[in-house]
């Protein structure tokens, strides 16, 4: 039985995402340094030689064989034969760039793209052979360079091409380069209690594997019956097919543990020789993957026979053989790219093999297809487990007291009653607390991309920049971080695009030549607050004034305040402003910046001075399940308004009120007049005031403009549970979502920007007619 | 008995028995106070808490466009779940009493004539005769649609407070 390795994929994936990132870090690192510090080498080595690893164990050729490169060249570096030039920083940085993409292609089920990576392996090939003292014998280093320069349709280096390519020389004649392998028959039968001494065929296997491509097929014609089996008896005995220019006694060297315990022949096949060798069903995963190999070959020729697509033969050829490791590596299961499976391929394994290698063929494999996210998983800190157990435990202590005291109650035990229902509303808050903790990461996780953003963008530019990171352990809760990292990205691109000025330009000025970006990231009254700020050139509001005006946004006439007059490059239309010198390109996007950043129930604004630099705040909740809000009472009904959105709240004293044009009723607060809306009016329910004097107005800010909404009462200020009324229903107009009160009753929450866009559209509505 | 067979859980409702499939009915509750939602037809009487999920409850009287009535000691609340996993949509209905448990074998299902203007017709999956009693079969699944539940067809004006002569 094989055990599913689909299992450990995510958890692949999820590691070598991590590993990479901490490869990309110590590599920038290292390119800060002088100084080869042996432990960032050490840092990179491990992630690169356990995304091989894990790669390898999982079937994932192009990875496995494209990292192995990597981990050879890393491995110069760490044994100091090779020092690290700037130039292989950024090739290395380049491939963390191509693995990644790799990983994606798998996580999505779709054919790696191995073009992308064929250059960097080039270069990496050409660096290799450059030093004299390059580990150029490594057998399987040879055999990528062949493959590469072979053929240039293709570029899978992956061990299990090589078989393919063995195969297709002799149906075929056209791939008869001399690779000056050799085709090793190994027959290892082990003794029965090989397994007693801690021996592993498996792991054998897997170090021969590493030395060329392993065909391995078990004969289990020995295994008892089922109730004469033992456990730790090994019955089975293995017939292995090695292709490789290794020689025997490499060979040998793997069986080097258990050569007193088995019998061993190794000898050389030669090529044509009879592959098939009977095998039981019932063998292991690599056996199976090998036969779909077989499978391929015996369909080779009819392949070549029914290519229509114009491609050379060879082409097609190099095309089944990279779909051939892809499906030996099952990365593609039941997912069907084709776009005309072959009536002859009765095999569904090669059936798909085929039509992946037309899809290739065919160039039609683009992008991948999104949807298909999988569930995405959190790495917790073990304390913060840890805590959350700790506090289980009290929970289940309190619970047991609790039911105690109620098995035999009476009054005298009141006191006690109350004292541990305290108890229990304390451990209730401390885990609801921890559990919130849960989702909370470090922003470091949006602010680790910038480095290397920055660096890129630096040699792109040619502009010299500085970046400081501060405050990148402020935790933000996970859905908030996954949706701030695009803005957050598009801001400081903005910022050495647009703002840091070139260095001549800032040496004219009589600034330093490199120019600072400073990311900051604290918490602000139950905000993050995320500064993004820049000693550039600044933003001229003047200049932003008119580019507005020409473009329509704005009348020639109006008045603003410099703090509107930015906030006009958050405009839709002005994100299309044609080139001005100076702020081209300032607000591409930025309305989607800002967009994007308002769904989170977040804000931006900005600060700049011309010559000075430009600083951006975003403001952003602290986790999106939970608000804290204030309970207003209207008529019989309990609404929660978010206190982020409460400007103030007040007593309407009568002479400030004015009425305009018919039912438009506005308040007078301070230099402003703002509408009041009666919630009662609003939903259409019964209210305990109607009348204005003396009643309670709550002043709310939203979509830039204030409106107050008249209220009965002002109940609790309390942080509230968000619960979605679309889960079960649909959207409310007005609504933004439903919570829990602690009589378990059911309150609303209002949706502060969706009334105020609301009220302005009756109250166009109303004047229109008027108008008419 | 035939394996075809399901079951049927039936409720009043204007003195007449209705039947839904008693696969989708997730618990059955009495009736409590409800939170209402501004600018929502009247037979959405609001939603309730239960157990931490927000459920919208519907009136089945004023959705079929029966006269409304007090409430009862009797009246319940249904509360049904589509079936396809835990994160399914859950409404409750409110009827007047739940009746019985009934087994019906398909083959004594027969189509539903057009009940004209009184009950959405789309809500209707059959109707069985157990008992000399005739049974009006609700197709739970969409009771549960968001879409068919909440909204009302054109030709179904709804007509609460108009006495129907039943």
């Amino acid at each position: 039985m094989s055990i599913d390795l689909k299992q450990f994929h995510q958890a692949f994936f999820d590691e070598s995402y991590e590993g990479l990132d901490s490869m990309e870090q110590s590599l920038l690192a290292l390119s800060d340094e002088d100084e080869t510090d042996p432990e960032l080498i050490n840092t990179i080595f491990r992630a690169a030689h356990s995304i091989k690893g894990g790669s390898a164990t999982l079937g994932f050729g192009e990875i496995a064989s494209f990292t192995h490169v990597l981990e050879t060249l890393l491995d110069e570096v760490r044994e100091g034969q090779r020092k690290l030039t700037a130039e292989s920083i950024d090739l290395l940085l380049q491939s963390c760039d191509a693995l990644r993409a790799m990983v994606h292609c798998l996580e999505q089920e779709t054919p790696i793209d191995v073009n992308d990576s064929k250059p960097l392996l080039d270069a990496f090939e050409a660096m290799l052979n450059d030093s004299g003292q390059s580990a150029v014998s490594e057998p399987q280093q040879k055999e990528v360079q062949k493959n590469l320069d072979d053929s240039d349709a293709t570029v899978i280096s992956s061990a299990q091409d090589a078989i393919t390519q063995t195969f297709f020389s002799g149906d075929d004649g056209e791939q008869n380069d001399d690779h000056g392998e050799k085709r090793w028959k190994i027959v290892f039968k082990p003794e029965p209690q090989i397994l007693l001494t801690g021996n592993e065929p498996l792991r054998i296997f897997r170090e021969l594997e590493s030395m060329g491509d392993l065909e391995v097929h078990a004969h289990t014609d020995q295994v008892p019956n089922f109730d004469q089996i033992t456990l730790d008896e090994c019955f089975i005995h293995w017939t292995l097919f090695l292709t490789s220019n290794v020689d025997q006694d490499e060979i040998k060297s793997a069986f080097d543990w258990v050569l007193d315990e088995c019998d061993l022949d190794i000898t050389l096949s030669e090529s044509g020789d009879d592959d098939t060798v009977d095998t039981d069903d019932n063998v292991n995963t690599e056996t199976r993957l090998q036969q779909d190999h077989i499978n391929l070959d015996n369909r080779g020729d009819e392949i070549t026979a029914e290519d229509d697509y114009g491609e050379s033969a060879s082409d097609d050829l190099e095309f089944v053989r990279a779909s051939a490791s892809v499906v030996a590596a099952k990365v593609i299961p039941e997912k069907t790219t084709a776009k005309k499976p072959e009536p002859s391929a009765a095999k569904s394994t090669s059936a798909k093999a085929i039509s992946e290698s037309k899809a290739i063929a065919d160039k039609k494999v683009t992008a991948p297809e999104s949807a298909q996210s999988s569930t995405t998983s959190i790495r917790v800190g073990i304390d913060k487990v840890d805590n959350l157990i700790n506090l289980v435990g009290e929970l289940v202590i309190t619970q047991s007291m609790l039911s105690e005291l109620g098995n035999n109650f009476d009054l005298e035990k009141l006191e006690r009653l109350s004292h541990g229902l305290e108890q229990l509303k304390q451990n209730t808050r401390e885990l609801q607390e921890n559990v919130m903790r849960i989702r909370m990461l470090p922003i470091s996780f949006a602010f680790n991309r910038f480095p290397r953003m920055i660096r890129d963008l630096s040699n792109k530019t040619g502009k010299k920049v500085d970046l400081i990171m501060s405050g990148e352990q402020t935790e933000l809760d996970k859905t908030v971080m996954e949706q701030i990292g695009d803005p957050l990205v598009h801001l400081v691109r903005n910022a050495i695009d647009h703002g840091l000025e070139m260095p001549e330009e800032r040496r004219a000025a009589g600034k330093n030549e490199t120019g600072k970006i400073h990311l900051n990231a604290e918490h602000k009254g139950g905000n993050i607050v995320i500064k993004i700020s820049d000693d550039g050139r600044g933003m001229d509001p003047e200049k932003i004034r008119a580019k507005a005006v020409e473009k329509g946004v704005i009348d020639a006439e109006a008045e603003l305040s410099v703090a509107e007059i930015y906030d006009l490059i958050f405009e839709p239309g002005f994100s299309t402003a044609a080139e001005v010198s100076d702020l081209s390109g300032r607000g591409v996007g930025m309305d989607v910046v800002r967009r994007n950043i308002k769904a989170l129930g977040g804000r931006i604004e900005i600060d700049s001075e011309v010559g000075r630099g430009t600083k951006i705040y975003v403001h952003l909740p602290l986790t999106l399940a939970i608000l804290d809000g204030q309970l207003v009472r209207v008529g019989r009904e309990v609404y929660i308004i978010p206190l982020v959105a409460i400007v103030e709240s007040l007593q309407i004293k009568s002479e400030l009120v004015n009425r305009v044009s018919g039912n438009m009723v506005l308040y007078r607060l301070r230099e402003d007049n703002v509408p009041i809306i009666p919630i009662h009016k609003e939903f259409n329910i019964q209210a305990d005031n109607t009348a204005l004097d003396n009643a309670l107005l709550v002043v709310v800010e939203g979509e830039g403009c204030k409106i107050g909404l008249l209220v009965d009462d002002l109940l609790a200020q309390q942080q509230v549970v968000i619960k979605s009324l679309e889960t079960n229903y649909k959207r409310v107009d007005g609504i933004s979502g439903a919570t829990i009160l602690g009589d378990g009753s059911v309150a609303l929450i209002l949706d502060i920007p969706g009334i105020i866009t609301n009220a302005s559209r009756s109250r166009r509505r109303n004047v229109s007619p008027r108008a008419a | 008995m035939s394996n075809q067979s399901q079951e049927y859980l039936t409720f009043l409702l204007d003195g007449e028995e209705f039947g839904v499939d008693i696969l989708r009915v997730q618990e059955i509750m009495v009736w409590a106070p409800v939170t209402a939602i501004p600018g929502t037809p009247e037979y959405l009487r609001g939603v309730i808490n239960l157990r931490g999920v927000i459920v919208p409850i519907v009136d089945m009287r004023q959705r079929f466009n029966r006269a409304p009535v007090e409430y009862t000691d009797t009246t319940v609340v249904i509360v049904l779940r589509t079936s396809e996993s835990d994160s399914g949509v859950v409404v409750g209905i409110v009827v007047d009493a739940v009746s019985e448990v009934y087994k019906v074998d398909p083959v004594n299902i027969k189509k539903a004539p057009d009940f004209g203007n009184q009950i959405d017709s789309r809500f209707i999956f059959g109707m069985a005769t157990v008992d000399d009693k005739i049974i009006i079969l609700l197709d739970a699944k969409k009771l549960l649609n968001v879409n068919d539940l909440y909204s009302v067809v054109s030709h179904v004006r709804p007509k609460i407070g108009e006495p129907i002569a039943s």
